[in-house]
């Protein structure tokens, strides 16, 4: 059997709304097949499964608000037989979750030191101590984020969270009920992850400029040969420099988890797209560095309609291992961006400028670009940054190498 | 046998292209002699896609040096005036 829990699509995401399910019970899900709509605070979500195997219960309804980590269905993967029935625990909903850290194998009991009778499938796994200060301090410990042994809500878990609600008396909690637009919650998403970068990420900034004289001559040249609807946008030619430079420096291309920086096998750049409605949204193009421009183009194109249109999926939102962000066409020269936690960099780029450049000893005007590194001084040193902005100017001298 | 264009049809065409780009956007305000880019929220890849869809739109071709004549709601319905549709 296999749990399918509302996914974390973000550091910023505690919880999201279940829309609707697109399979019932007794249907055959396919991992990866898009198996629920979610609306979160950002957007309305299209969640993958994880899971192959038949739909056995649906355990949340549309409407319900349910925080990251609670089981929302139980999938019967293929060759295992169908499991007496769980059912839909009756208590009220925020004690409903388990860890998104908790193994498949919670249907069976956890170990005894930790919250032994919460174990099965929707109930939540907290120790007693931490459950009694919880309902001393009037928190919902259904939206903390446990720590302990198979994600087990401790009380250090429960005394975190109540410093970081003292120390943040001005942003409400997105799970605190609360009436406000997908705008208001939009702002106090981005705003709580905004302030646990400042907080926890120790930032260090480098730029450079980039002669984009060759880049802007060959992409001239390589759109009189494409059809209108094929042609490249210089965007694309920043996106792939940055995910090769990635190969070549790839304690950029990681997430800080549990003290130490893990880097990502494969690079899914996440490029900043911002809403018609109001704030941003940064989803991931899956293995950025294998697609040649032209499907690079056709994928950016494709998520930033789906990104307006509020038809992204779980993954494009739970994978970026770094952000790309440009804002060159507010005529902003140069960007010092904020790293979105658990990434460890953020690269920016303004906008495209005529300068004088000296090649040789001619003076010459050329169109460059300011490129910057936001880079988490925990993961990497500035020599390392670096290297790499280097290496995406060099890149960017060579486009038809991209 | 070839149709000429009528710039109200353009016009018409434009702003309804335009409203799928930018469908936040007023476009009973929209100045006709004004770039498109300074009176709207759209950025380099809107306007990538608002040139697709003329291209497909009115059947015609768009070579990328002629993008900023279709910055305009005037800009767009003078080349289209000049085109025949088949």
């Amino acid at each position: 059997m296999a749990e399918f829990v509302m996914p974390t699509l973000g550091s910023d995401m505690t919880e999201g709304t279940l829309v609707e399910w697109k399979k019932k019970v007794g249907d055959r899900v396919v991992k990866g097949e898009i198996f629920a709509e979610v609306d979160t605070e950002k957007a309305a979500i299209e969640i993958e499964s994880f899971h192959t195997g038949v739909v056995e219960q649906l355990l949340t309804k549309p409407g319900e608000r349910v925080p990251v980590g609670r089981v929302m269905a139980i999938i019967r993967e293929e060759g295992t037989q169908a499991p007496p029935t769980i059912q839909a625990a009756a208590s009220p909903l925020p004690l409903q979750r388990i860890s998104p850290k908790a193994p498949v194998s919670s249907l069976h009991p956890a170990p005894p030191q930790i919250a032994a009778p919460d174990t099965e499938p929707g109930r939540l796994r907290i120790s007693p101590a931490a459950r009694k200060l919880a309902g001393e301090l009037g928190m919902d410990p259904a939206f903390v984020q446990g720590t302990g042994p198979g994600g087990a809500i401790t009380l250090e878990d429960i005394q975190r969270n109540a410093q970081t609600r003292r120390q943040q008396p001005s942003t409400p909690p997105a799970f605190a009920g609360e009436t406000g637009d997908r705008q208001t919650k939009m702002r106090q998403t981005i705003a709580a992850a905004m302030a646990r970068s400042k907080r926890e990420i120790p930032h260090y900034y480098l730029s450079t400029t980039i002669d984009l004289g060759r880049a802007m001559t060959w992409l001239q040249e390589e759109n009189l040969t494409r059809p209108v609807a094929d042609r490249l946008l210089y965007g694309v030619l920043l996106i792939k420099a940055v995910a090769l430079a990635l190969r070549q420096v790839p304690e950029l291309n990681a997430l800080w988890k549990e003290n130490t920086a893990v880097q990502s096998p494969g690079i899914h750049v996440g490029v900043a797209i911002s809403l018609r409605q109001g704030g941003l949204i940064a989803p991931a193009i899956h293995d950025t560095d294998k697609q040649s421009l032209g499907e690079l183009m056709s994928r950016f194109q494709d998520i930033v309609k789906r990104a307006r249109t509020g038809t992204l999926r779980s993954s494009e939102l739970s994978d970026p291992t770094i952000t790309v962000t440009s804002l060159g066409e507010q005529g902003v020269e140069t960007v010092f961006g904020v790293i979105y936690p658990p990434q460890v960099a953020l690269i920016g780029f303004g906008k495209v400028v005529e300068r004088p450049w000296v090649i040789g000893k001619q003076v010459v005007s050329r169109p460059v670009v300011t490129a910057s590194l936001s880079a988490d001084h925990r993961a990497t040193d500035g020599h390392r940054g670096g290297v790499f902005l280097s290496a995406v100017d060099r890149l960017l001298q060579e486009p038809g190498q991209l | 046998m070839n149709t000429p264009l009528m710039p109200d049809e353009i016009r018409q065409t434009v702003l309804c292209l335009l409203g799928e780009i930018a469908p936040e956007a007023d476009l009973t305000a929209l100045k006709p002699g004004v770039n498109f880019r300074d009176q709207l929220d759209i950025d380099s890849m809107d306007f990538l896609n608002f040139v697709i869809m003329i291209h497909k739109a009115f059947g015609v071709e768009i070579p990328e040096a002629d993008y900023p004549k279709y910055g305009t709601l005037n800009g767009c319905v003078e080349q289209l005036s000049d085109k025949r549709v088949t």
